[in-house]
């Protein structure tokens, strides 16, 4: 039975509310960049939403996540507390890391988030490891098109085929790393072709199709749980901000951007939501109504958050 | 206690370590069949293949797949061969192991343990006779420990396993084979010097093998009547300024020594604490003896002249007593 079949009108809710949440933290969170008012190289996730939320619906209690350096989404989809995660950007003393980790490395241990990084592919080997110490529960590893060139994905794809160890690597593919295409970078053209040279199960999805997303890692997990290996999980996807916020990106055409602009995953699966009953009209106007003001609130809760105490700058070095 | 060699000591600690907690596990190259040294020999026999896991030559994956189970819970005991090897595995040492804690805010620890071996002498060339403690006491969020000795290597060892930080221990691979009498394998803190001669003229703070050279100056050096007074700090970080400041300011002398090329080395680290903490007590400048700006020579002849020894120090101690006198 797939994840798509399981779905009903809670389920719908809770993915469109999801999604509706990163977009709307995403949004501020720009917005904020342009005001000046939040430090830092910050990248966003707004086009990416269905990946975050839908891997995040097949997890279990118990299974652990990383990301890579566009992690917000990835926190929210957990259940990391919107004004904990803004206050974190913010640099303000509730952050979820007390402000000391920042856009790049949030970590929210409560949720099951052990961590983001901002070297590329840096957390890839870091989710075999806790694979290794969680199993038979799974270790889920977020990354992008750009992080399939590092050794470290060659390497980590290897020794968890080898030790069959329960992780899900779930390759967010964009279309771009940084600011050229994955063309300029690899001739192999589907991440999910480097799976099959190590016997590893993949699938390759529409990323801005929430449903597919779930699906697909709901039966992947379910496989790695049960001891049959790791698996990776190809999203296409793209995203529709710079590779940072300030990238005027002038290396995309306006063509694709519309075309893009076209699959964007929220009113996409709203309508799909509709169609099938699981969320009137009303419903879909609501959440997102309800994530603006929710995002509105955490912003405003972060704001009135205080710097981290100087004390602090020395403290969590070593135990 | 009978005699112990410093490899055996290494494989005693982690024996004892594993039988205590089962959270501790051996990873690396072949350390199932004990590693090229044996460091790790009779491990995967007493406590199975799970706890004790061979790895492909992936350095910079496993530093991070060893960090990952640190993260999640075990305490993971990764044998790095050479410590020239680390280089490929820095990053996640430096930007994922040491920065853990601090970036979450405390959330997640890391106790992790690398164990590598370091230093000359052996004949390997340029690429497996590295000194690179400098490198990593450079980065906050790491403790770096150098045992000189073999019962040192078990209690630095058995503490960095405890220990919920990343630790690396750096090993003197020219002392793997020496036996020595070794009372204890009882762990030995961090942070806490060894004073392995006393002596009134002069302190020479030494690392590693230098320790050994420095007791071998000692010795030349007590028959012209000056008496050396040999620390070893036995770690970096932390490192236990307190007894050095405090001979130091005894003797008024200074020497440090380490295998290490002395350019940017761990020695200058020593030397300007010495002159921040002793400058009133100072009679002449800190002198620091180590390796030249080169490569390490794979020709027996070239390697030796590379390598600090025992008269380097006894040189640098008689030039700097002599200035003082």
């Amino acid at each position: 039975m797939s994840a798509l079949d399981r779905l009903d009108g809670a389920g719908a809710r809770r993915l469109l509310e999801r999604m509706w949440l990163i977009r709307a933290f995403e949004e501020a969170v720009s917005d904020l960049i342009q005001r000046s008012a939040l430090p830092g190289l910050v990248h966003l996730s707004i086009g990416q939403e269905a990946c975050a939320a839908g891997v995040a619906d097949a997890l279990e209690a118990g299974d652990r996540v990383y990301s890579g350096h566009r992690p917000h989404g990835h926190a929210l989809a957990l259940g990391a507390e919107p004004w904990r995660v803004m206050a974190e950007l913010m640099g303000k003393r509730d952050g979820l890391c007390g402000g000391k980790g920042g856009s790049m490395h949030l970590v929210d241990v409560a949720h099951g988030f052990l961590g983001a990084t901002g070297v590329v592919g840096g957390t890839l080997p870091l989710a075999l490891g806790t694979a290794l110490a969680i199993a038979p529960a799974a270790c889920v590893v977020f990354f992008g098109d750009g992080a399939a060139q590092t050794g470290y994905f060659h390497e980590s794809l290897n020794i968890a085929a080898l030790w069959k160890l329960p992780v899900l690597f779930v390759c967010e593919n964009n279309g771009y790393a940084e600011f050229t295409p994955r063309s300029a970078h690899t001739v192999v053209e589907r991440v999910a072709r480097h799976a099959e040279t190590y016997g590893i199960a993949s699938a390759t999805v529409d990323g801005n199709d929430v449903l597919a997303v779930r699906d697909g890692a709901a039966s992947l997990l379910e496989r790695a749980r049960r001891g049959d290996g790791p698996a990776l999980l190809e999203c296409l996807t793209y995203r529709m901000r710079g590779h940072y916020e300030g990238d005027p990106a002038s290396y995309r055409t306006s063509a694709e951007l519309a075309e893009w602009r076209d699959k964007d995953p929220l009113p996409r699966f709203a309508r799909s939501a509709v169609e099938r009953k699981w969320l009137g009209d009303a419903d879909v106007a609501t959440i997102e109504r309800a994530a603006r003001e929710a995002v509105r609130d955490a912003t405003e809760r972060a704001r009135r958050s205080p710097d981290p105490e100087p004390g602090a700058l020395t403290r969590d070095v070593l135990a | 206690m009978p005699e112990l060699t410093y490899l055996a000591a290494l494989r005693e600690a982690m024996a004892i370590e594993m039988r205590a907690d089962p959270r501790v596990r051996v990873i690396g190259e072949d350390v199932a069949e004990g590693g090229p040294f044996g460091a790790t020999k009779g491990l995967a026999e007493e406590f199975g293949a799970a706890r004790v896991r061979n790895t492909p030559i992936s350095e910079g994956t496993v530093m991070g797949i060893a960090t990952g189970m640190a993260l999640a819970g075990l305490r993971p005991v990764f044998e790095v061969m050479f410590i020239d090897f680390l280089t490929l595995a820095i990053d996640q040492l430096a930007n994922q192991a040491a920065k853990a804690r601090y970036m979450s805010g405390g959330q997640l620890s890391c106790p992790l343990v690398v164990r590598t071996g370091a230093g000359a002498g052996r004949r390997y060339g340029a690429q497996h006779s590295q000194s690179l403690e400098a490198w990593l006491a450079h980065v906050p969020g790491l403790k770096v420990a150098m045992p000189a000795t073999a019962a040192d290597a078990a209690g630095l060892l058995r503490t960095a396993i405890r220990d919920d930080d990343p630790c690396v221990v750096i090993e003197a691979k020219l002392l793997y084979y020496r036996k020595e009498n070794v009372e204890s394998l009882d762990p030995v803190p961090f942070g806490r010097a060894a004073v392995r001669r006393p002596g009134k003229h002069v302190t020479v703070v030494a690392t590693a093998r230098l320790v050994g050279e420095a007791l071998t100056a000692a010795e030349d050096l007590a028959r012209e009547g000056i008496e050396l007074e040999v620390i070893d700090p036995r770690t970096l970080v932390p490192l236990d300024l307190d007894t050095i400041v405090s001979s130091v300011r005894r003797t008024g002398c200074c020497v440090v020594a380490h295998e290490a090329p002395v350019r940017g080395g761990f020695g200058a680290e020593i030397a300007a604490l010495v002159q921040e903490h002793a400058i009133d007590r100072l009679t002449g400048p800190v002198l620091r003896v180590g390796g030249p700006d080169t490569p390490v020579p794979a020709a027996p002849a070239l390697e030796d002249a590379y390598m600090a020894n025992a008269g380097d120090i006894s040189a640098a101690v008689r030039g700097l007593v002599g200035k003082a006198r």
